[in-house]
Order: C-alpha cells, then sequence, then structure tokens
C-alpha cells in the first residue's frame, strides 16, 4: 500500500518535512512531535472535524484549516500556534467549556490554562433544563436568552438501563458515539445527531429509552467518548457516591474469555469492582470495539447473577 | 435493525401518501423494503427519497407521526434514529400533531420594518400563542405545541410584499400558499383553505432587461409562449457551439456566481467537464433563504423555462445528464410552476434521453427543502437531496470532484444559470457590453425595507448603490436613508456615508463588503438598529446546523451579548462586549467549518463601524 505513494513536503512552524501522500496535517505534525490538540478526532474513527480545536494556519487559506481531517499538499506553509490559532482554540475552550460540562474531558483543564480561556466570561451558568425540555427544542425556535445566563446543555442524566448512563450535560457533540455505533464500528444505527443548532443533540428514534431502541449495548460509544457523557453505571454510581478514588484503583490488561476472536481488555477495578473495561484503539483486533458481553458481562465475577 | 418503537401501524392516509410517492410496498412485507440485502448503490438510491416521503407525510396530515414515520424507514430501509434526526432538522417538519392547517408568519427584518410585529400579535390574540412560545410556557410539559396553529419564521423570501405568511393545510389536497400583505384576514382566510389573492411588486431595470426579459410576462410560464418569448434559442446556439465552445463563452464573458460566493462559472463547468466517463450531475441552487432575498423567486415563478434551458445548457456543457432543482419549501407557487414546466419540457423533447432528436440527454428532478436556510450552502444541500441533515462538510473536496452521491457535481444559483442563457446565446461580447470591467452584465438586486416601491430591479454592474434606491423611489415621504443592509445579513451595514458605493464585485470587496445575494434593504430612522440587530443573531442561531462549535455555541453568545446590550446590560462595559464579539466574530470567521459559521458576525460587527457616529448604537434612545 504505502511504497506506490508518493512523498509530499511541506513545511509546518518553519521546520520542513516530508509525509507519504493521504496523510493529514495532524499525522505531519504528530511526524515533528508538535502537538496539535483533539477532541472529535480519534484514530480508530472517520474524521469528521467538528470540534474546531485542532486548526492551524495554513498559508493562503483565506480561514483556519482543521489538521484532524486536512490532507497534506506539496508545499503547504503551516502554523501552529499563530496568534491566529491561539485565539480559535481559546474561543473554542470557551465556548465549550461554558456550555458544556467538560470537567471529566481529559486535558480540557491543561488546554484551558495554556490559551487562557475563560469560559466565566460569558457569564453564570444558566439553569439546568427541566426533563424533556431539551429534547422538545424545535428546528428554527429558540427562546431568546436576556444575556444575563450563558446558555448551556445542563440537563437531568438519563438512566434507562442497567448498564451505561447517558449524562449529555457532558456532551460537547464530538459525533464520536454516533460514528462508533454507525459504520464505523456497530452498524446498529441506534443514535443519531436530531434537532438543530444549539438544540442539535445525541438521539434515538422518538427520543426513546435505550432498551426500547436498536442499541445492542455493546458500549462502544461509551468507550470512545471524550467526555464522560457516556459512561458505564457501575462508574457513574461511585462517582455520584463520591468515592471516585484513582489512586485505590488498578488498570489490568487481559484477553475476554467469552469467545475465540481474542480481544484485549482493560479493567479498571476499584475495591474489587470492575468499574469500566475498554480495550486499546490500537489493538489489531478490536481497534478499540468490543461487545456487551466484553465490554459489561463481568456480573459473575461481582458474584452478580447475571 | 430494531423498529421496535416504531412499531405502531402508519394509517391509511399515511400509507397511501407514502406509497403515491414510492410506488405499493410489496405484498406481505409490512412494506419493508422489495430489496433485500441491497447493494450501496441501491440503498442509495432509495435514501435520497427520505425527505421526499417526510414531506408527503407533512402535506397530507400535517406532521409526522410514529407510525407515519416507522412506514418511511421500512419501505425505504433507514434507521429510525437517522430519520428522526433528519426530521428534526427541518423547520417545516412538524414532530408532533397539531391541526392540519397553519400558518408561518414572517418576523424578519424586512417584514418587521412593515409591520410583523402588529400582525404577530394580532394572530396572538386570535389564534394563541405561536407554537414556539408554547413550549416556553410550559418546559416541563415537552409536547405542549399541539395546539398551536401558528409559528413565527424567517424570511419567507417575499420581503417585497412584506409583510409575508405562508399557510399550509394538509389533506387529500394540500393547499400551500405564501402571500405577501399579510394581515389576520388574509391569514384566516388561507387556514380555512381559500385561496388568497397576491399582493403587488415592483419589477424594474435600469438599462438592459436581460435576467427580467421575459419576467412578467404570463406567456412565459408556458412553453409554446416562452419558444415564442425567443426561448431555447440559448439551447440552439449551445449545439452549435458544442460543450467545450459553450465552456469558452461562458469563461469569455468572466461570469460569477451571484449565490453569494462570486466564483467564476466557467471554471465550475470545466472542473466538471474534465470527469470524462463519470456521472455527473448539474444542481440547481433554488434553496434561496437569505433574509431580503427573492430575486431567484421571481425568476422560478415567471420564467420556469429558462431555467430549465439553463440547467440543460450546463449538463451538454459539463458532460452531465442528471440535474436536479433544490427548491426551498417555502416556495409553493415555484414548485407548481417548475413541476409544470418539467412536464411539458419532457412531453416537448426539450428534457429526456434525446434533446431535439440529438444525442444528448437531461433530464431534470424537483426536490423541495423543507425550511433549513442552511440547507442552501452547497455541501449541506447535497446531503440533504441524498436524504442525510443539511449538515456541510469541508471543502476541499469540492463539488465538482465530489459531489451529489460522490459524483462530479456543477452546483449553480437560479440567477447565475438564467445570466448563462444570455451569455451562451449572445456570446461573451455582447453580455459584456454593460457592466464593469471586472464585472461584466447585469445583476438583480432586491430591494426591501423602508423603500417607496420594492421589488426586484436589474442594473447593470457599477451602478451607485444610491441611484439604485433612488431609482426604486427612495424613502416613502422623502426621509433619508440611514443606512443599507447590501448583500444580506451575511453582508454588511453600509452607512449613510458611503451610500455612492458602485454595486460591483470589485468596488464592493475594496470598500470591505460584499454585494452577497443581492440584497438591498434600506433603513430610515422608524427602524431600530439593536432589536434588527438581535433578529440577524437570532436567525444565525435558529439557523446553525449544530455541526462545530464556533457556530453552535458562538451564535448563541453572539445573540446574548447583544441581549445585554438592549437592556443596556452591557457586561464590563460597552468596550469589554465590543471585544468579546469581535474575538467571537474572529473565531466564528476562522474556525467555522461553512460559510454561514464565517459569516454569523458580519453584519452585526459592520452595524458598531457603519453606525458609530450616530450614538454607541447606531440609534439615540429617546
Ligand atoms: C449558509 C449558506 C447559504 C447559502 N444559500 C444559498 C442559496 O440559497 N442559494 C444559492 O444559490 N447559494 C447559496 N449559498 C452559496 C452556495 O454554497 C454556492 O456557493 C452557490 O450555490 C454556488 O452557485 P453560484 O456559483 O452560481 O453562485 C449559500 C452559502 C451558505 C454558506
Ligand atoms: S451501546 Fe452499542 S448499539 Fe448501543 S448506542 Fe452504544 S454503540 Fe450503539
Ligand atoms: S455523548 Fe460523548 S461521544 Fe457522543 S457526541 Fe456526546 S461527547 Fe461525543
Ligand atoms: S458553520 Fe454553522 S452551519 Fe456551518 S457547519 Fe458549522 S455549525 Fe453548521
Ligand atoms: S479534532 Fe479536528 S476538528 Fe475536532
Ligand atoms: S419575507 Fe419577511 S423578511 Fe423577507
Amino acid at each position: 500500500m504505502s511504497e506506490s505513494k508518493r512523498t509530499i513536503e511541506l513545511t509546518i512552524d518553519g521546520r520542513k518535512t516530508s509525509v507519504p501522500e493521504g496523510s493529514t496535517l495532524l499525522q505531519a505534525c504528530q511526524g515533528l512531535a508538535i502537538d496539535v490538540p483533539t477532541f472529535c478526532w480519534a484514530e480508530n474513527l472517520t474524521p469528521v472535524n467538528v470540534c474546531r480545536i485542532c486548526v492551524v494556519e495554513l498559508e493562503g487559506a483565506r480561514t483556519l484549516v482543521p489538521a484532524c481531517s486536512r490532507k497534506a499538499e506539496a508545499g503547504m506553509v503551516v502554523q501552529t500556534e499563530s496568534e491566529r490559532v491561539k485565539l480559535s482554540r481559546k474561543l473554542v475552550l470557551e465556548l465549550l467549556g461554558s456550555s458544556v460540562d467538560m470537567s471529566l474531558a481529559s486535558e480540557f483543564q491543561a488546554l484551558a490554562t495554556k490559551y487562557d480561556a475563560h469560559p466565566e466570561r460569558f457569564g453564570p451558568r444558566a439553569p439546568r433544563a427541566a426533563p424533556g425540555e431539551r429534547e422538545a427544542a424545535r428546528a428554527g425556535h429558540h427562546y431568546a436568552e436576556d444575556g444575563e445566563h450563558a446558555a448551556n446543555v445542563a440537563q437531568p442524566k438519563k438512566v434507562d438501563n442497567e448498564l451505561f448512563v447517558r449524562d449529555y450535560a457532558k456532551c460537547m457533540l464530538c459525533y464520536k458515539c454516533v460514528e462508533a455505533c454507525g459504520t464505523d464500528a456497530q452498524n446498529t444505527f441506534a443514535i443519531a445527531v436530531a434537532g438543530r443548532g444549539f438544540d442539535a443533540r445525541i438521539a434515538t428514534e422518538l427520543e426513546a429509552p435505550l432498551p426500547d431502541s436498536a442499541c445492542v449495548f455493546c458500549g462502544n460509544c461509551v468507550g470512545v467518548c471524550p467526555t464522560g457523557a457516556l459512561m458505564f453505571k457501575a462508574e457513574s454510581d461511585v462517582r455520584e457516591k463520591g468515592e471516585w478514588d484513582e489512586s485505590r484503583q488498578t488498570v489490568t490488561d487481559t484477553i475476554c474469555p467469552y469467545c475465540g476472536v481474542g480481544c484485549q481488555l482493560t479493567l479498571r477495578v476499584q475495591a474489587n469492582q470492575i468499574l469500566r473495561v475498554t480495550s486499546p484503539a490500537d489493538h489489531s483486533v478490536t481497534s478499540g470495539h468490543l461487545c456487551i458481553k466484553g465490554r459489561f458481562g463481568w456480573g459473575f465475577v461481582q458474584g452478580k447473577k447475571p | 435493525m430494531d423498529l421496535e418503537h416504531l412499531s405502531q401501524a402508519p394509517t391509511d392516509a399515511e400509507t397511501r401518501a407514502i406509497d403515491a410517492l414510492l410506488g405499493p410496498a410489496a405484498p406481505d412485507s409490512h412494506g419493508a423494503p422489495v430489496v433485500h440485502g441491497p447493494t450501496p448503490r441501491e440503498a442509495r438510491a432509495r435514501r435520497t427519497f427520505l425527505l421526499p416521503a417526510l414531506i408527503a407525510l407533512q402535506e397530507r396530515v400535517g406532521w409526522i407521526s410514529p407510525g407515519g414515520l416507522g412506514y418511511v424507514c421500512r419501505r425505504l430501509g433507514v434507521p429510525p434514529a437517522e430519520a428522526w434526526g433528519v426530521a428534526t432538522f427541518y423547520a417545516l417538519l412538524a414532530v408532533e400533531e397539531r391541526p392540519a392547517a397553519f400558518a408561518h408568519v414572517c418576523d424578519d427584518v424586512a417584514c418587521a420594518s412593515r409591520g410583523a410585529e402588529e400582525l404577530c400579535s394580532a394572530m396572538e390574540a386570535r389564534l394563541g400563542p405561536c407554537a414556539s412560545s408554547a413550549h416556553r410556557a410550559e418546559p416541563h410539559a415537552p409536547r405542549a405545541g399541539h395546539a398551536a396553529r401558528w409559528a413565527k419564521s424567517p424570511c419567507l423570501g417575499l420581503c417585497d410584499q412584506a409583510p409575508a405568511a405562508l399557510v399550509t393545510v394538509a389533506g387529500e389536497r394540500p393547499v400551500e400558499q405564501a402571500f405577501g400583505g399579510a394581515t389576520l384576514a388574509r391569514v384566516e382566510e388561507a387556514l380555512a383553505g381559500k385561496r388568497v389573492a397576491p399582493a403587488s411588486f415592483a419589477l424594474a431595470s435600469l438599462g438592459p432587461r436581460r435576467l427580467l426579459a421575459r419576467a412578467g410576462d404570463a406567456k412565459a410560464t408556458t412553453l409554446d409562449g416562452y419558444a415564442a418569448l425567443g426561448g431555447y434559442r440559448a439551447l440552439e446556439r449551445a449545439f452549435e457551439l458544442g460543450p467545450e465552445g459553450v465552456r469558452k463563452e461562458v469563461n469569455a464573458s468572466k461570469l460569477v456566481g451571484r449565490g453569494g460566493a462570486a466564483f467564476p462559472t466557467g471554471r465550475k463547468w470545466d472542473a466538471v467537464a474534465r470527469h470524462v466517463g463519470k456521472q455527473r450531475h448539474v444542481v440547481c441552487n433554488a434553496d434561496e433563504s437569505e433574509p431580503g432575498t427573492f430575486k431567484d423567486r421571481v425568476l422560478l415563478e415567471q420564467d420556469p423555462f429558462a431555467v430549465l434551458e439553463a440547467m440543460t445548457i450546463a449538463g451538454f456543457a459539463t458532460g452531465a445528464t442528471k440535474g436536479w432543482i433544490y427548491l426551498r419549501g417555502e416556495y409553493p407557487l415555484a414548485a407548481e410552476r417548475l413541476a409544470s414546466a418539467i412536464t411539458a419540457a419532457r412531453a416537448a423533447g426539450k428534457l429526456g434521453a434525446r434533446i431535439g432528436g440529438r444525442d444528448v440527454a437531461f433530464d431534470v428532478a424537483l426536490r423541495r427543502g423543507a425550511g433549513a436556510y442552511i440547507c442552501g450552502e452547497e455541501t449541506a444541500l447535497l446531503a440533504s437531496i441524498e436524504g442525510f441533515r443539511g449538515e456541510p462538510r469541508t471543502k476541499p473536496p469540492f463539488p465538482v470532484d465530489v459531489g451529489l452521491f460522490g459524483e462530479p457535481t456543477a452546483i449553480n444559483n437560479v440567477e447565475t444559470l438564467v445570466a448563462a442563457l444570455d451569455v451562451v446565446r449572445d456570446g461573451a461580447a455582447s453580455y459584456a457590453s454593460v457592466g464593469t470591467a471586472g464585472s461584466p452584465g447585469t445583476k438583480l438586486f432586491c430591494l426591501s425595507g423602508r423603500v417607496a416601491r420594492p421589488g426586484v430591479y436589474e442594473v447593470p454592474f457599477g451602478t451607485p448603490l444610491s441611484a439604485l434606491v433612488e431609482f426604486a423611489g427612495g424613502v416613502p415621504g422623502g426621509k433619508a436613508i440611514t443606512g443599507v443592509l447590501l448583500g444580506g445579513v451575511a453582508g454588511t451595514f453600509v452607512g449613510p456615508k458611503r451610500l455612492d458605493l458602485a454595486l460591483s464585485f470589485e468596488a464592493a470587496r475594496a470598500a470591505g463588503t460584499t454585494l452577497g445575494s443581492g440584497v438591498v434593504f434600506v433603513m430610515d430612522d422608524s427602524i431600530e438598529l439593536l432589536p434588527m440587530l438581535r433578529r440577524i443573531a437570532a436567525f444565525f442561531r435558529d439557523e446553525s446546523c449544530g455541526q462545530c462549535v464556533p457556530c453552535r455555541v458562538g451564535t448563541v453568545r453572539q445573540e446574548e451579548l447583544l441581549a445585554r446590550l438592549a437592556r443596556g446590560a452591557a457586561r464590563g462595559g460597552l468596550d469589554v462586549e465590543k471585544q468579546l464579539l469581535a474575538e467571537l466574530g474572529q473565531a466564528m470567521r476562522d474556525a467555522s467549518i461553512c460559510g454561514l459559521g464565517q459569516t454569523a458576525s458580519s453584519a452585526i460587527e459592520s452595524a458598531f463601524v457603519e453606525f458609530d457616529s450616530l450614538g454607541p448604537l447606531g440609534r439615540k434612545r429617546s
């Protein structure tokens, strides 16, 4: 595959580099050990380039371009930390931070510090939406806010099954779960983006509870969610009790015992309880994706009845 | 695929409406798709009927019921969650039951300057609260919209006849009427299913009448009449020139797109023509939803064959055999005229497998939108035709290479196509006999707001803005113009000191503004700037597809900021707010995926610059 590929030369932050044709600017940056932040990108999913934290400045282009999906072209001259880039990243962080609970998104706080982002300058957060309120919003209509509070997606958790919870107050709409449920992994299409604009949300048909939808509870959406919006019920319960304590946790790699495929599992355990099961995104067998048994079928270890 | 939640049976009316569109379901299939294990091509071919099917339900029963949605999913093999995602994307599709007769009343900028507020108050007094405020009243009752019979609407493309309304009555024979001169009485008449007389409007040319040559002449809406007015001579000429010759002429004319981006049309056609051997498409972008824009509607309603002839020429020049018209859902009269023009053109051999008896194939499908400004953005438009949510994607690749169904596609605005007709028929040199060196030819402008004779005006490029406004009668009562919103809400304000601006692409660019979609919204001192800016901000917030962070959240923050200013509650002082707006604008411009986010702060930011001399916010508080 790669031997027939041409090599492309470009300049990033004043450094010349060459990458195989078809590489993204992100890959080119990674080759130079230049850090480009990402939220909606993942190595095991098709880039949707919606979060825009990865934007870089491309000489000659009218706008900034998303490094995660823009293909490298010969002769490109790219700046990854120009003033324009920094401003856009700062604003993306502020817009996310003021509208979504990003407290569990890894790196968010570090990036906010790095780019001097102050989400609070948009004002105090508006109160949490009532149950069903966000789902009732209709395309083309909204209630004009008075500007006193910053509108946000705070809303009650959706707890409709024993395996995982959906806390969309933490949803940054990165589309990863939709991709994992769709053609990138599961091909089940149980969830999609519904609504429009600020009222867009991840939903099943008619906002039905997951057990009434096409969901097969593979948990692949949970595995890719970057913000903790989708979370193992076990983990969510422990966190809600205020007992989450990483210093008391172990992380163990093992192979799923259920079938012959040989999926690698990573188990996060606290107080003898399995709180989270993942698989490495770069694992040759799973690409990070599992089935319901490998993901959730560990009740017997806990001595629970299945 | 689990369809459990949508297992409710459709009603007979719903089944019939869908079967009329898709053909009857196979017996005993419970409406499941006839094809099993569809190839990607077959799946794609069915998915493109998703939006037409949802519109069919809306027109038949007035909403998308769970039973109806489930039936559509089974017939088309579309996962219900995705169909729900599509149904909830469009403002004209209701996903909760409501009365069959429903009114959309425009409260956008042009109508607001001509009595929309009073009309909406009257509507509220007679018919109860607007559908969206019904949700607000009882957020705990998520399905509280039920009984509402009307809703406020963004621009309906009838600003020349403001205030405007769109009234739909669902049923076996649905009645859809969009009309200006709207009053409570006229809206109620339409809600009762009665025909409402059209309002009057101006059509005029300052210079040669080219784009409007046939508009206003009823003959042009029949094929024979169109031919008698010189129709189809351009197509004959195209056949003489050959595909390459046509493209050469279009390139030589320096014709650029009238949809807003001003991209050279000849280059676009060349790029598509290069894909020899592939299925290629021509798409006519008739989504015209930029507030203040109505020129394309006039062409589509009054000169439908010209649009078909021009598309055929574009198909011939690019090697495309499939044409698509994506018409905004709020244009029922244009839909009617186009549908009958397509039928007549097919019957006369002007569309089909052998056009004019030659070895040239081209046919046109008419697709209707359902209330989404973003679907005018070219990649969103393609997604919408394909049956997906109207979400734009980053470019490159451009549609000329990867377009409809992944195939090379030339997308052009209605006015661009009609202008190409003149170029091909009369030649590039003749076309350039008026206009400027950088912008040859003529251009349509949509005059609305505080102007004596609102309407569509054709003027040679280079005409001063002030001359155009004067030609349209100036401000009623001889009052002074306080400013113009030029190019649409994605354009900029032009303050009173700059009204001598020459209307050409190069002069606009040099002045830091844009002709955009040809909007000339005229203001006098009766227009309060801040409420207008808030309406513009609300529009972008409503119409953002929601995909990317800068636009999805940035448009909300922008609206909140203006709300604070309107209340005199600037946070940290006006300068801090201005800085915040500037940073928001910069990030939206730089980091948004598409032109909507990139221009969402354009008019608003320009207001602060253009109207600075009038006080901090353009109007002294009285
Ligand atoms: C938000 C948005 C809305 C648009 N709406 C329209 C429209 O309604 N009609 C149109 O012709 N172009 C519209 N455009 C521009 C199209 O993307 C595209 O550039 C145009 O159809 C190309 O045709 P042209 O080259 O003939 O102008 C829109 C662009 C954006 C970003
Ligand atoms: S658990 Fe699996 S099937 Fe269910 S929504 Fe998540 S990805 Fe889709
Ligand atoms: S739920 Fe998680 S994975 Fe899904 S869109 Fe929201 S943040 Fe992304
Ligand atoms: S800029 Fe706005 S409309 Fe365009 S893709 Fe982003 S969210 Fe959607
Ligand atoms: S990581 Fe590139 S846009 Fe999200
Ligand atoms: S029709 Fe109301 S503003 Fe255009």
